[in-house]
């Protein structure tokens, strides 16, 4: 009976879904580039961004799971740091674009031309450097949830408190990325990027790069998140979630743990923000708005909230789900998305791989009888 | 004759600058003609035997170019408005001379004669020459109309003409001015006319009279009267007295005009607060005495706002016209009605399910809006809608000068507090107001007494949801009606309920007035957009220090 | 760290081992604690009784660091200054609470439970990287044979009974090495066999560490024969054994509402 626990980084099973799963998404760009044409296993040049893009909502599910998941804070600004990792990422692309923007000016985009504005902001430079933009998607996000995370979590504001206060801060970031005079090009945001890294943004093959490096940064963002859950801090956030105040009385800053995933999560939402605006190759305010950071929490509703397959399984089912609809029929769209959320809180409260452990569950117990009989 | 049989004109016309007994007189008109044009030209007083009306009238039906001129000129210095339409039809070229008879106007199908303004009838178009008119004519005639206009029958022109007076400035205005306020009885045109000639005695007064005109005004708020002291301040050749009077004026208007200001945002202030009160004092109830989130408010706010729309085009097709404009107290309850019932059957059908787990609560109500906006985006459709104001709503006042105040405004403020007393006395003084004060302090306890705790929840539901519909009529009166109205508001009224405290009506009030007056208060300095900002960050570090809100009651309980 | 001057007492003789003295808290004009002193020595074992709302709970509050008085002094150990630190500092000084209500990590296992409470460095970036040392190991053990439960360690710690919670509840505050534990009625809601088990493990706890116990439970306080205080309207009304407390005309009143 004297057995301890082990809390390894994945099972061995779990690393063969793992190995499975970046397999069958490295297969998609191998289908569309090698596949012949018109063979059944093409894939369409549109289904590469398109997945890709999914796997960024994943990464940004993985986040949003983590500390929601996890440490029960339900962060309703999730979309902000997401967004500014994309903005740092669209400012390095417009500098990227130089001479070939419609005004021809070197160092200004078209927009500050367009606004008269004689010299490039303070805060755009060092954009024109790819490793300072990627960095800059990390630390901005970073910075501000740390800021954020210690002004509320210091006075321990929790629960529906803390879900308002992040959504106030992204409403605040969407009004005054509105304003052209903030420099990053007001209503239109940032777009008609040429290339990245040299390599010219519309080619498909620049395309299958940034899938690959999406899937990637979605393998990584896992392993990174599992680290974190598996970790002694990731059971004193779960402690967390069911008695705060316990945790405290035992000694643990729940202050500093709760910071300290609130940033990691900021920093793996902006990571995914930065991947996937070259792939959609725009990015404008709307990101900021309060609607879309709720919508990832359907994302890891649906999946099941404290897992974090079914953030990634949330995330890929919801967002296919809409490419669909908003296609087939778009009035329907709103009307799926609500009663998702109703039907999640209310039938599914631990999602799809709550249900699936639900149904795995009563085959055991039906099993026990049979084994029984059988002895 | 034709004259004996004009009208006498009511008493304001006979003032002493203007005899009663210049009555017209035909024998007079005939000898006297070219001497009393050339005398009215000279004379500003027009004395008794000075020539009268008819005859200035017959001389601009002439075909002197100059004789007409001289006409248009005396009758515009003679200050009786009856020249006004002979003058205005010369303008437009209706007018026309008849012989052996004054001049007539074509107005529309008939002919009126010039002064008595009765159908001629019988005439034949050989009979009739038009009267024309050139360059300097109309010149002449303009300006002869707008010192007339200070003498006409309809107050507005009177009183445009005399506003308009303010930017003539001349000695002559003034003087034409004085003259018109002897006999001007209506306050509120003697009251401009006054201010415009004051005016003009600063532009052309004594330095005495400058002096104490610009004194006289000092306490305007107009930015004309600014500008014209400031000119004056400017202005090299006026005398040391004069500028130094300019310069207390100039200063005195600052200090009122900053003050006026921030009155003015003031009041904007206290109206968005009303508004945000109305939008967050359901909210308030719900999340005080429920606990619950409802992402959902919005909407209720919105499906109001679209049953005042309803209600206004039932009433258009079925009220006669006068009744139309009572949709709007129609809408009222029955706005309540509606998103209430929306709310009760929200709380019935899912929130009751969900109570103890606010972040899924928050989760399945914010569904619930997008079901709503979609619902009401495919029944009507995505356009905005306008509610009209009834009649009685639109406009306003102007309280002091520049301060103006929209009717509207004022009308959603008393709205406002009517509905917060409304949702006091439910409180205090009924049955049901008890029962949810009593679920609110301790839920299990009520339940032992007896309370229908489930009933009171969705009643309560029902009537936060309700108070939204109520304040969603009162949101179609200052702008369009959207599928997404609810989502302009909500997290506002989130902020509001927050920063006031949860569960507390005071704390709602001053949250949202605070809000409101701190918002219009911050735009003029920082703009719209960044004063928002501003707010929000401030109200994120407000959290800070009362992480429960402003009216928090403290408790002693250990939060296990 | 101004020490406390505490009257009466000997130049050389021990601090006591917390020391409160004078301690008011209000709460919206409502006297939680009025001018509240006590005196705990090191090893006591001491039991804090009264009617509701006499502000025990508000006391261990203040103890704990959850609530800062309005006024007076909160001294652990002769030196160190509750007032000024707090809940994870003070609970890292070696001061364990548990709740009235059992509280536990109900969505964490037993064991887990139990590994969260062991002493070990507190930072965010050590319980980053903490492992599940061999000393851990150890020491969890040692708590299981203490609190019983060690079947059922890798169960849910919301799956146990209320009184198991409790026992577990106490097993993390010694977890944590506490070396003064303030317990909150530790026997509500357990069962006449469970109480005397609870009465065993306290006294047994009392042997190495200073405990304050707050109870409702009469026979349970008379069955761990210790000192009573008796609070009233947030002050000490009556303080001696048992007996001496039960004799007690005034609280007699008190409870009695004479």
């Amino acid at each position: 009976m004297r057995d301890h626990p082990t809390y390894p980084l994945l099972t061995p099973r779990g690393w063969l879904v793992f190995a499975l799963v970046g397999l069958v998404l490295l297969a998609v760009p191998a289908a569309n580039q090698w596949a012949a044409t018109g063979s059944a296993a093409h894939l369409p040049d549109y289904l590469v961004p398109l997945i890709g893009k999914y796997c960024t909502y994943a990464m940004l599910a993985l986040a949003l799971d983590l500390i929601w998941g996890y440490a029960g804070i339900l962060s309703l600004g999730h979309g902000a740091f997401f967004a500014l990792g994309g903005y740092c990422m669209g400012m390095y692309m417009m500098r990227q674009i130089g001479t070939r923007g419609v005004y021809g000016n070197a160092d200004l985009p078209d927009f500050m031309v367009f606004l008269n504005w004689k010299e490039l902001p303070w805060y755009w430079q060092g954009f024109d450097m790819f490793w300072f933009a990627a960095l800059m998607a990390l630390v901005v996000p970073g910075i501000l949830a740390f800021v954020v995370g210690w002004l509320t979590f210091r006075s321990r504001v929790t629960g529906v408190y803390l879900s308002i206060i992040t959504q106030a801060m992204t409403f605040a970031l969407l009004l005054a990325f509105f304003r052209n005079n903030m420099g990053f090009g007001g209503n239109n945001g940032l777009t008609d990027f040429k290339e990245i890294l040299g390599f010219p943004i519309q080619a498909q093959t620049t395309r299958v790069g940034l899938y690959v490096a999406s899937v990637i940064g979605l393998g990584l963002t896992f392993l990174i998140c599992r680290a974190v859950v598996t970790s002694k801090l990731g059971r004193v956030c779960l402690a967390l979630r069911d008695a705060e105040s316990r945790v405290r009385f035992l000694g643990y800053s729940t202050t500093g743990a709760k910071l300290f995933v609130f940033t990691l999560s900021a920093v793996l939402a902006g990571l995914a923000g930065a991947l996937y605006v070259p792939q959609v190759g725009i990015i404008n305010p709307s990101e900021f708005s309060p609607a879309n950071s709720i919508e990832i929490a359907i994302w890891v509703a649906v999946g099941g909230r404290g897992t974090l397959s079914g953030a990634v399984l949330g995330a890929f089912a919801v967002n296919w789900a809409k490419t669909w609809l908003t296609g087939a029929a778009p009035e329907v769209w709103l009307f799926f998305l609500g009663l998702l959320f109703v039907a999640v809180t209310l039938l599914f409260p631990k999602g799809v791989t709550g249900l699936v452990q639900q149904v795995r569950n009563r085959l055991a117990t039906r099993a026990i009888p049979r084994q029984a009989e059988g002895d | 004759m034709k004259q004996s049989r004009v009208p006498r004109r009511g008493p304001e016309r006979g003032g002493a600058g203007q005899p009663a007994d210049a009555a017209p007189q035909s024998w007079i008109r005939r000898a006297a003609a070219g001497l009393v044009a050339i005398s009215a030209f000279l004379l500003i007083h027009v004395s008794a035997s000075a020539a009268t009306l008819e005859d200035l009238l017959a001389k601009l039906a002439t075909d002197s170019f100059a004789e007409k001129v001289e006409a248009a000129e005396a009758l515009g210095s003679l200050g009786d408005g009856r020249a006004i339409p002979a003058l205005r039809a010369l303008t437009d070229g209706r007018l026309y001379a008849r012989k052996d008879a004054g001049p007539v106007i074509e107005d529309g199908s008939v002919f009126r004669d010039a002064l008595t303004r009765q159908p001629v009838a019988g005439l034949a178009a050989a009979d009739l020459d038009k009267v024309r008119a050139n360059n300097r004519l109309r010149g002449v005639l303009e300006g002869a109309l707008s010192k007339l206009s200070l003498f006409s029958d309809v107050k507005a022109e009177r009183l445009a003409a005399a506003r308009d007076a303010f930017k003539v400035g001349s000695a002559e205005m003034a003087t034409t001015l004085e003259r018109a306020l002897a006999t001007e009885k209506d306050t509120d045109v003697a009251a401009a006319i006054r201010f415009s000639l004051t005016a003009a005695k600063i532009s052309s007064g004594t330095p005495e009279q400058r002096v104490l005109s610009i004194r006289e005004l000092a306490g305007s708020m107009d930015p004309q009267v600014r500008n014209l002291i400031a000119g004056v301040r400017n202005d090299a050749s006026q005398p040391k007295e004069v500028k130094d009077a300019a310069d207390t004026a100039l200063a005195a208007m600052d200090r009122k005009l900053m003050l006026s200001g921030i009155a003015e945002n003031l009041f904007q202030g206290i109206s968005l607060g009303s508004v945000l009160l109305l939008a967050a004092v359901g909210l308030a109830i719900t999340f005080g005495v429920m606990g619950v989130i409802n992402m959902a408010h919005g909407e209720m706010i919105m499906l109001g706002a679209y049953t005042a729309y309803t209600v206004q085009l039932v009433c258009r097709a079925l009220l006669p016209p006068e009744w139309v404009g009572s949709y709007l107290l129609l809408s009222v309850p029955i706005a309540f009605v509606v998103a209430g019932l929306v709310g009760v059957l929200i709380e019935r059908t899912v929130i009751r399910f969900l109570y103890g787990r606010p972040l899924e609560t928050l989760l399945s109500t914010w569904g619930i809006s997008l079901i709503l906006q979609q619902a009401v985006r495919s029944i009507f459709d995505a356009q905005n809608k306008e509610v009209a104001n009834p009649e009685w709503m639109t406009g306003g006042f102007e309280l002091i000068g520049g301060f103006y105040i929209a009717w509207n405004r004022l009308y959603i403020i008393l709205f406002c507090f009517m509905v917060l007393g409304a949702i006091a006395l439910v409180l205090r003084r009924t049955a049901f107001g008890l029962h949810m004060r009593a679920v609110t302090q301790n839920r299990d306890m009520a339940a032992a007494m007896g309370i229908p705790t489930a009933r009171v929840d969705a009643l309560t539901f029902g009537l936060g949801s309700g108070i939204a519909g109520m304040a969603g009529v009162a949101l179609s009166q200052i702008g369009n009606v959207s599928p997404n109205l609810g989502q302009i508001y909500i997290v506002d009224s989130f902020l509001v309920v927050v920063f006031g405290g949860v569960g507390n009506l005071m704390g709602t009030l001053v949250g949202a007035m605070t809000l409101g007056v701190v918002n219009k208060l911050l735009e003029p300095v920082a703009g719209a957009v960044l004063g928002k900002v501003v707010v929000l960050v401030a109200i994120i570090l407000f959290m800070q220090r009362r992480p429960r809100g402003l009216f928090a009651l403290k408790g002693r309980s250990v939060d296990a | 760290m101004a020490r406390p001057d505490i009257p009466g007492r000997l130049a050389g003789e021990p601090d006591p081992h917390l020391y409160l003295s004078g301690v008011t808290v209000s709460f919206d004009g409502f006297r939680a604690l009025n001018a509240l002193s006590l005196i705990i020595e090191k090893g006591e074992l001491r039991t804090i009784i009264g009617p509701n709302g006499a502000g025990k709970t508000t006391m261990m509050d203040v103890i704990t660091g959850k609530t800062r008085p309005d006024e007076g002094e909160v001294f652990f150990a002769g030196e160190h200054d509750l007032t000024q630190l707090d809940e994870a500092g003070i609970a890292n000084l070696g001061i364990g609470r548990k709740f009235q209500r059992p509280t536990v990590f109900e969505n964490l296992t037993v064991y887990e439970n139990l590994e969260l409470a062991v002493k070990t460095a507190r930072g965010t970036f050590a319980t980053l990287k903490g492992r599940l040392t061999g000393e851990m190991r150890d020491t969890i053990e040692r708590l299981f044979d203490t609190i019983g439960l060690a079947a059922r360690r890798h169960e849910q710690a919301g799956a146990l009974s209320h009184g198991q919670k409790q026992w577990l509840e106490i097993g993390m505050l010694l977890g944590q090495d506490a070396q003064l534990l303030l317990l909150d009625e530790p026997v509500a809601g357990m069962t006449d066999h469970e109480t005397a088990a609870t009465a065993e493990l306290i006294l047994r706890l009392a042997k190495e560490r200073t405990l304050v116990v707050v109870e409702h439970d009469m026979e349970f306080v008379r069955s761990l024969g210790a000192k009573v205080t008796v609070l009233h309207e947030g002050s000490v009304l009556a303080e001696g054994n048992i007996d001496q407390v039960q004799a007690n005309q005034r609280v007699v009143e008190v409870y009695l509402g004479r």
